[in-house]
């Protein structure tokens, strides 16, 4: 039998709140994260809203010295931030023979974008000399993310990051879990992190068509299942959990949140962004997933969707869940917190694992806000307009990522 | 002018390694006395030059190792 692993630690930096208890209790109020774009200039955008991080300052996390130059890039200082608060959280100190048996797992989609467009404009007026900090490279590469969690924790253990766009930060806790599992880490700080509210960031994804623009009413823009929605909008912060092997964790009476029970990874191999028909790559991974927290899928209460507010994804996950749960997707609860929180593309699977974890252990369910026109394809519980306080015993967080990369996570109390 | 430039150096030094200017000697080794990480070195060197007008060579800046090296340089230079 492989090794148990449970949640010890949740970090959360989101558009709703930053910190934990900030996030959750926005989440539960119904309180949308989205409003137009303060980082830059965005007048001549198509889409012209975001969901931002607000209120935050770096140097709560870190000194003033290393957020003005080696961790100046917010995708570094979100999770650190997310990643301080879960390791206090966990209250785990990691010395002696832990170290080397801790490892840190940070995915992220895109990494230090803002850095590279800055430093590229810079580039421009000034030339490569004066231009081009010598903290550029370490900005932008996607793993220092979790570098720099390793070096502030003194976490020994394997540590890189996980790249595959939506999906990254559900990979990183994936595979972290697995490491676990097998016994080669007794302690894994993971998660995602992404910052790319900027105007190549936005200007991408709206060049794709793939953005809502709502611009008259951006707390409504996000709108998952509804029959209006008109795409998905771009988010940032971090979501980070310390996972920790059930006995490790129980000896030093660690609180335990949740146990992380199942995990998948699949592929679609089929589109670079759009999803196999009937998304026969999802229900494969939530199968897969189900199969490896060995559960019969009438045991999931909650799942958190990927639920991204796009055309395509919201029906073809609402036709995967059921296709896998067949009668018991209709009494199954299916929320998206991205109704509020907005896509937070590498972050989300790190945020989402931690909503799914808050949701079991202490029996609260985020609503789908924006939910008001139902999508004859879209025909589930999902969770309208209001939270809802009924006991969980297992809930499953999905992933989906372009490139057609899948996850899904499975989380319970812990009490089995 | 001699002395502007040793105030100004120890400025730009206290400025980039974010300690107190009065922490700031002649002697200051950047690595060992100022805890600098030989990035925060290149940083410095980059704002030296911004501040002074000069393009300072790798060969040389690599043997500027006290903010006295600094200032000798930049009085050799501005010459």
């Amino acid at each position: 039998m492989p090794r148990r692993v449970a949640v010890t630690g949740v970090g959360l930096v989101t558009p709703v709140g930053v910190g934990t208890e900030e996030t959750w209790d926005a989440l539960l109020a119904g309180v949308s994260g989205i409003g137009p774009i303060t980082r830059f200039d965005a007048s001549k955008f198509s889409t012209r809203f975001a969901g931002e991080v607000k209120g935050f300052e770096p140097t709560r996390w870190i000194s003033a010295r290393d957020a003005r130059a080696s961790m100046s890039d917010p995708f570094i200082q979100y999770a650190m931030a997310a990643g301080t608060m879960a390791m206090e959280d966990a209250g785990l100190v990691v010395d002696g023979e832990l170290a080397e048996r801790t490892g840190c797992f940070v995915g992220s989609g895109m990494g230090g974008l803002a850095t590279i467009e800055a430093t590229h404009l810079a580039l421009q007026a000034k030339g490569p000399r004066h231009a081009i900090s010598p903290f550029f490279v370490p900005q932008l590469i996607i793993n220092l993310a979790a570098g720099q969690l390793s070096i502030k924790y003194n976490a020994k253990g394997p540590c890189y990051s996980q790249v595959s766009a939506c999906s990254s930060g559900g990979h990183a806790i994936g595979d972290a879990f697995r490491l676990i599992q097998h016994g080669e880490a007794d302690a894994m700080i993971c998660g995602g992190s992404e910052a790319v509210v900027t105007p190549l960031g936005v200007g991408g994804f709206a060049a794709m068509r793939a953005l809502s623009v709502r611009n008259d009413d951006p707390a409504a823009a996000c709108r998952p299942f509804d029959l209006d929605r008109d795409g998905f909008v771009l988010a940032e912060g971090a979501g980070i959990l310390v996972l920790e092997e059930m006995e490790h964790a129980r000896k030093r009476g660690a609180r335990i949140h949740a146990e992380l029970e199942g995990y998948a990874a699949t592929a679609d191999a089929h589109h670079i962004t759009a999803p196999a028909p009937e998304g026969e790559g999802a229900q494969r991974c939530m199968r897969k997933a189900l199969a490896d927290a060995r559960l019969d899928p009438t045991a999931i209460d909650y799942i958190n969707a990927h639920g991204t507010s796009t055309k395509m994804n919201d029906a073809t996950e609402t036709l995967v869940v059921k296709k896998v749960f067949g009668d018991h997707a209709r009494r199954l609860m299916i929320g998206s917190t991205k109704s509020m929180t907005g896509h937070l593309l590498g972050a989300a699977g790190g945020v989402e694992a931690a909503f799914c974890a808050l949701a079991v252990a202490r029996g609260q369910v985020p609503p789908t806000i924006n939910y008001t026109t139902p999508d004859p394809e879209c025909d589930l519980d999902y969770v309208p307009s209001s939270a809802r306080e009924i006991s969980i015993r297992h809930a499953v967080s999905n992933s989906f990522g372009f490139g057609g990369s899948n996850v899904c996570l499975v989380f319970g109390r812990g009490d089995r | 002018m001699a002395e502007n430039i040793e105030e100004k150096v120890s400025k730009i030094v206290a400025e980039q390694f974010e300690v107190p200017v009065e922490k700031v000697t002649l002697k200051s080794l950047f690595m060992d006395d100022l805890k600098a990480d030989s990035l925060s070195v290149v940083e410095l060197v980059l704002a030296i030059e911004e501040a002074f007008g000069l393009e300072i060579p790798d060969e040389d800046a690599e043997k500027i190792k006290t903010v006295g090296d600094v200032v000798n340089y930049v009085k050799a230079r501005a010459k």
